[in-house]
Formats: structure tokens, C-alpha cells, sequence
């Protein structure tokens, strides 16, 4: 499944923060990533993505386990492991006191580099990433898509094996967010870098990673390409049916119908699993479906929404 | 595999990278120089002119026992641009970034332990504040008609007191930018600065306190005390001051109170 060295190695990671009574935020993560991955973490908000991404860069100090990036212990030897981490976080945190090109030097700078070899670096990020023009741009004047770019540019500098990158697209417009998802593909195949991203967006994790984790609750519920994963649900097709009445037996009566896989209720009707391409099955919902005010209904392809509802019984947004 | 580095190249990587922090903050600084000259001479400018120069002549004058005013006033003021520079250049942004903007993310993934960063900040206030020390000296000869009696007394008592005292600031910057919210700035001025101020033997010699006792033992609590008093033995000794081993201990003491303090604070802020 997984090619290559292992870059990333989570080991039976658990975070627990202060208060007590409250659930663990990481809850027993095992996780290997290896070189030069695109690699997923998708969960709703509050899942433990980001605690798990902290303490992977030396931000959060675990309660339990280890996490390994390029064979160094992260909370044993932090600064040693930090050479090898770049980290795009899910705010702006450009340096606002300095210019585009500037926040650029001083991050090769603080890796250690000279002064010419950070100039040279700073001014060759700001031409591949499309920011020459904004070179002398102090950051507040920055748009939300160039800030994005600079972040990701800076996270990079010091040429560092794993890129880490928490909800890097929220907030972004749907153009920005294209052009990111282009960035970081581009890393991955022409520099070698291996990406480990958070992301409550399916469409995200979808198209972009090799490898997706679903994440609950702190916990790991699968791992695997998206398309693997996909498969797993067993069906191609998601029907959404929306009733202005009770549900009732409907449920069990759609089960029930040839090319079905499962049928469940939901707050605002029904939600169909079947199988792709099942001759007249629209018909045939519909008709089941007459006396209970069918008022709308959707046909979609299976997607990793589709896993995490049927793992959790979930939406991602709730 | 990297794990096991050498100690040697370790500080030889720490230290370089030491030094490109050194320099963002410098450039950033330089960005706002003249910033940087009127925090550092409004003040001592503003006292020096209405206490030495308009009260003399205002009938308003204080009387200082045999030496002018602006003569117990210089090595207090010098004592001020020094001890509260690390307010401004660290205890200000740092509130900020460590309170709303989080900008300080960058250098935190600098590849040095998070106390560095801290310790950055406190070696880089003590360099404004040395340089703000060598503008405020010569401000009360340049200034015209204040009589002051000023001369470099002891040279190597006058560098240890600038450089400890510049770093004791540096580190209660630290310590105050790790421990107040943005919002609670202007409080932070109020409740900290002023009393340290007023507190700190700037304008008066610590010996005449006699006169309070209770006083004169409860402003020992105040660090600037004890670099005010240095100055003063540097500078103006015959104004009388107290024992070198008494400042020097005390202002060594302070630095590493609040260095402790200070980096404990950063690295609460900044590691969960």
C-alpha cells in the first residue's frame, strides 16, 4: 500500500488536554506516511486533525506516544526535527511587520542559511509562485490568494522533506483554492516533497490525495486511496430523498427494492445506497416513496462523505 | 537519518540561526528608526528641560542638598530608557503576536529550541537599549543651560550596569509580553510601568529615602532601583549610592528572575 521510506511515523499517539472530564482530542492514532505521499486527514471540525498535526510539528506535546518525521523523535529532539518540517497553518501567519519577499529571506535565514543563498532562494519562490511584481508588498496588503501562496512558499524555503498543511483551502476563494491544489501536486511529483494536509472539504481529499485517514473523534476510522475507500461502501449511487411527512416504514420498503443496498432515515427524509446503474430504480424509489409527500430528491455518485456517513451515521458539517 | 548530532555543530547551527533572528527584528526596527529615537529621548528630553530648565527659573526648583537636580536626574533617566525599552521593542509586539495575530509561527518552527526564540528577544532589546542609553547620556550636555555635574566616574562599573540592566529590561519585556492579553495593554502601563517609575530611585537617590523608611525598604522589590543606583555610581558618585555588590547582586538576580519567568511564560504561550 504504502511505497518508499516511511517519512511520517505516528505511533499510538493520544493528546488529552488539561480539562478533566473531557474526551482525549487524539485518542490512539498509528499512521505511516511515506516518501514523497499526498496524504489526507479528513474529519469534521473538533476531530483531532489538528492537535495530531501539531504535535507532528513540535507545537503540541503528545500525553501518550511518538511521532518520527525523517527518523527524528519530534518531542525528544524538536529543533533537529524541524529541519525537516515545513507547516502552512490554518491562519495567516505571514510576518506582517516585513514584505512578501522578505518574509521569504529571514525564513532562510533562521534555517541557518547565508545571505546570499537566502537571497537567491527568496527571489526564485517569489518568480514560481507567481509574486515577483509583489516582491516589496508589505503583507497587510496582500490578497487572500497571495498570502496563501506566500505561506506555502515560506513553509517550503529551507527545502524541507514534509510539508505540513492544516486546512490550508479554508477561506479560500473556489480560483485560489484550484491553484493551491496545482501547487501542491506540483510538489509533490517534480520536488519529491511528501504532504500531509488536513481538510473538512470531500471534494478536497478526493482529488488531490493518494491516501485519505477518516478521522473521529481522535480516532482513525479507515485508511486508504479514495478510490479504495469508495469502493468499500459497496454502492455507486447516494439517492437523497426529502419527505414533508413521516418516514415511517419507508425506510425498510426502499431496502427491500432490487439494486438497494441499504436505506436509512434522515432529519429531512431518506438516504438510498444502491447499486450503479440499477435499471428503473429511480421509478421505483418514487413510487415507493407516494404517499409520504416526496417533495425532493438527489442522485449522486458515491463519495468519501458517503464513507464517513456510513461509519458514523455523520454528516462531515454536523 | 539525522538524530544524534554533535554538540559542536548543534550551537554552530543554533547560533546562525540565533543570528537570522537577530536580524528580521533589526530590520524590522530599522523600518521604524525614528520611532525608535523619539521613544527613547521624549522623555528624558521632556523632564530634563521643565525640572532642570524651567523650574530653576520658575521659582520652583528642588532642593538637592548640595547638587542640582538634573544631577540626580541624568543617571535615572538614563536608567528609564534602558529598563523600559524592553516594554516597547518586546513586551508590546510579542503581546500582539503571541495574543492575536500568532506571527511569531515562523521563527517558533526555526529549527532551535522555543526558548531561543525567547532568549532572541531579550538579547535583541538589550542591544536597543544600549544604544538608547549612548543617546540619552548626552542629551544633558547638549541640552543648553542645565547644570548638571555628569562625568564617566568608573567605565567598567558604567558597562556592567548598562549591559545587566539592559538585559534585566529585555527579560521583564519578556516576561510582560508572555503574561498580558492585547487588550490589557494600556493597563499593563498603569499597573506596571508608572510604579516601576516612580518607584525606581530615578528621581531621588536611594540613600534620601531615609526620610520613609518603609519606603526605602519596599522600593527594594523594584529592579529599576538597583540600575538607577548603578548609574549613579557610575556617573555621579559624589551624589551617593549604593555598595556595587548590592546593585550589581541584585540586578543579576532580577535578570534571572525574570529570564526564568519569562521563558516559562513564552513557552506556556506557545507550546500546548
Amino acid at each position: 500500500m504504502t511505497q518508499g521510506q516511511p517519512v511520517i511515523q505516528i505511533r499510538g499517539l493520544v493528546k488529552h488536554y488539561g480539562r478533566p472530564g473531557q474526551p482525549n482530542a487524539v485518542d490512539g492514532i498509528e499512521l505511516t506516511i511515506a516518501e514523497g505521499e499526498l496524504f489526507g486527514l479528513l474529519g469534521p471540525n473538533g476531530a483531532g486533525k489538528t492537535t495530531t498535526v501539531g504535535v507532528a510539528t513540535t507545537r503540541v506535546l503528545p500525553t501518550a506516544g511518538t511521532v518520527l518525521v525523517g527518523g527524528v523523535d519530534v518531542q525528544r529532539d524538536p529543533a533537529t526535527a524541524k529541519r525537516s518540517i515545513g507547516v502552512v497553518t490554518q491562519f495567516n501567519t505571514l510576518d506582517r511587520s516585513c514584505t512578501a519577499y522578505e518574509n521569504l529571506y529571514f525564513h532562510c535565514r533562521f534555517f541557518g542559511w547565508g545571505s546570499r543563498p537566502s537571497r537567491e532562494r527568496a527571489e526564485q519562490l517569489l518568480e514560481d509562485f507567481r509574486l515577483t511584481d509583489r516582491a516589496r508588498t508589505m503583507v497587510p496588503e496582500l490578497s487572500g490568494g497571495m498570502a496563501q501562496r506566500l505561506q506555502v512558499a515560506r513553509a517550503i524555503a529551507h527545502r524541507p522533506s514534509v510539508l505540513f498543511l492544516d486546512e490550508p483551502t479554508a477561506g479560500l476563494d473556489p480560483q485560489s483554492r484550484i491553484a493551491l491544489w496545482e501547487i501542491l501536486a506540483e510538489l509533490r511529483d517534480h520536488q519529491g516533497i511528501t504532504v500531509l494536509l488536513t481538510t473538512h472539504y470531500i471534494e478536497e481529499a478526493d482529488r488531490l490525495c493518494d491516501r485519505v485517514a477518516i478521522i473521529d473523534h481522535g480516532r482513525i476510522l479507515v485508511c486508504d486511496s479514495p478510490a479504495a475507500l469508495k469502493r468499500r461502501v459497496g454502492a455507486g449511487t447516494v439517492v437523497e430523498l426529502q419527505l414533508g411527512g413521516q418516514a415511517d416504514g419507508l425506510p425498510k420498503r426502499l431496502a427491500g427494492l432490487p439494486g438497494v443496498r441499504s436505506a436509512e432515515p434522515t432529519l429531512a427524509g431518506v438516504r438510498v445506497l444502491a447499486d450503479d446503474q440499477a435499471e428503473g430504480l429511480l421509478p421505483r424509489i418514487v413510487e415507493a416513496a407516494a404517499g409520504h409527500h416526496l417533495r425532493d430528491l438527489s442522485v449522486t455518485e458515491t463519495s468519501l462523505e458517503t464513507v464517513f456517513i456510513t461509519l458514523t451515521g455523520r454528516d462531515l458539517r454536523d | 537519518m539525522i538524530e544524534g548530532v554533535e554538540p559542536a555543530q548543534r550551537i554552530r547551527r543554533y547560533a546562525s540561526s540565533l543570528y537570522g533572528l537577530l536580524l528580521r527584528d533589526l530590520r524590522v526596527q530599522l523600518r521604524d528608526g525614528a520611532g525608535f529615537v523619539l521613544r527613547a529621548i521624549m522623555n528624558p528630553l521632556f523632564f530634563l528641560f521643565i525640572f532642570a530648565f524651567v523650574f530653576p527659573r520658575t521659582g520652583q526648583g528642588f532642593s538637592g542638598g548640595g547638587t542640582t537636580f538634573a544631577t540626580i536626574l541624568v543617571p535615572g533617566l538614563v536608567g528609564v530608557a534602558i529598563f523600559f525599552q524592553g516594554v516597547a521593542a518586546v513586551a508590546l509586539p510579542l503581546a500582539m503576536e503571541l495574543g492575536g495575530t500568532r506571527e511569531i509561527e515562523d521563527r517558533l518552527m526555526a529549527p532551535v529550541p522555543v526558548a531561543l526564540v525567547a532568549i532572541e528577544k531579550i538579547l535583541f532589546s538589550a542591544m536597543l537599549s544600549v544604544i538608547s542609553a549612548a543617546m540619552v547620556f548626552p542629551l544633558a550636555w547638549l541640552l543648553p543651560g542645565i547644570p548638571v555635574e555628569v562625568t564617566v566616574a568608573n567605565w567598567p562599573l558604567l558597562a556592567a550596569v548598562v549591559l545587566l540592566g539592559s538585559l534585566a529590561g529585555g527579560a521583564l519585556g519578556l516576561f510582560l509580553g508572555t503574561s498580558v492579553r492585547p487588550r490589557q495593554i494600556g493597563l499593563m502601563f498603569s499597573l506596571v510601568v508608572i510604579p516601576i517609575t516612580f518607584l525606581g530611585c530615578v528621581y531621588y537617590p536611594w540613600a534620601r529615602l531615609d526620610a520613609v523608611p518603609w519606603l526605602q525598604w519596599a522600593v527594594l522589590l523594584d529592579p529599576l532601583v538597583y540600575v538607577s543606583e548603578g548609574l549613579r555610581a557610575a556617573l555621579t558618585p559624589e551624589v551617593g549610592h549604593m555598595p556595587a555588590p548590592a546593585f550589581l547582586g541584585a540586578i543579576g538576580l532580577s535578570l534571572v528572575v525574570l529570564t526564568w519567568a519569562g521563558v516559562r511564560g513564552f513557552l506556556r504561550r506557545t507550546i500546548s
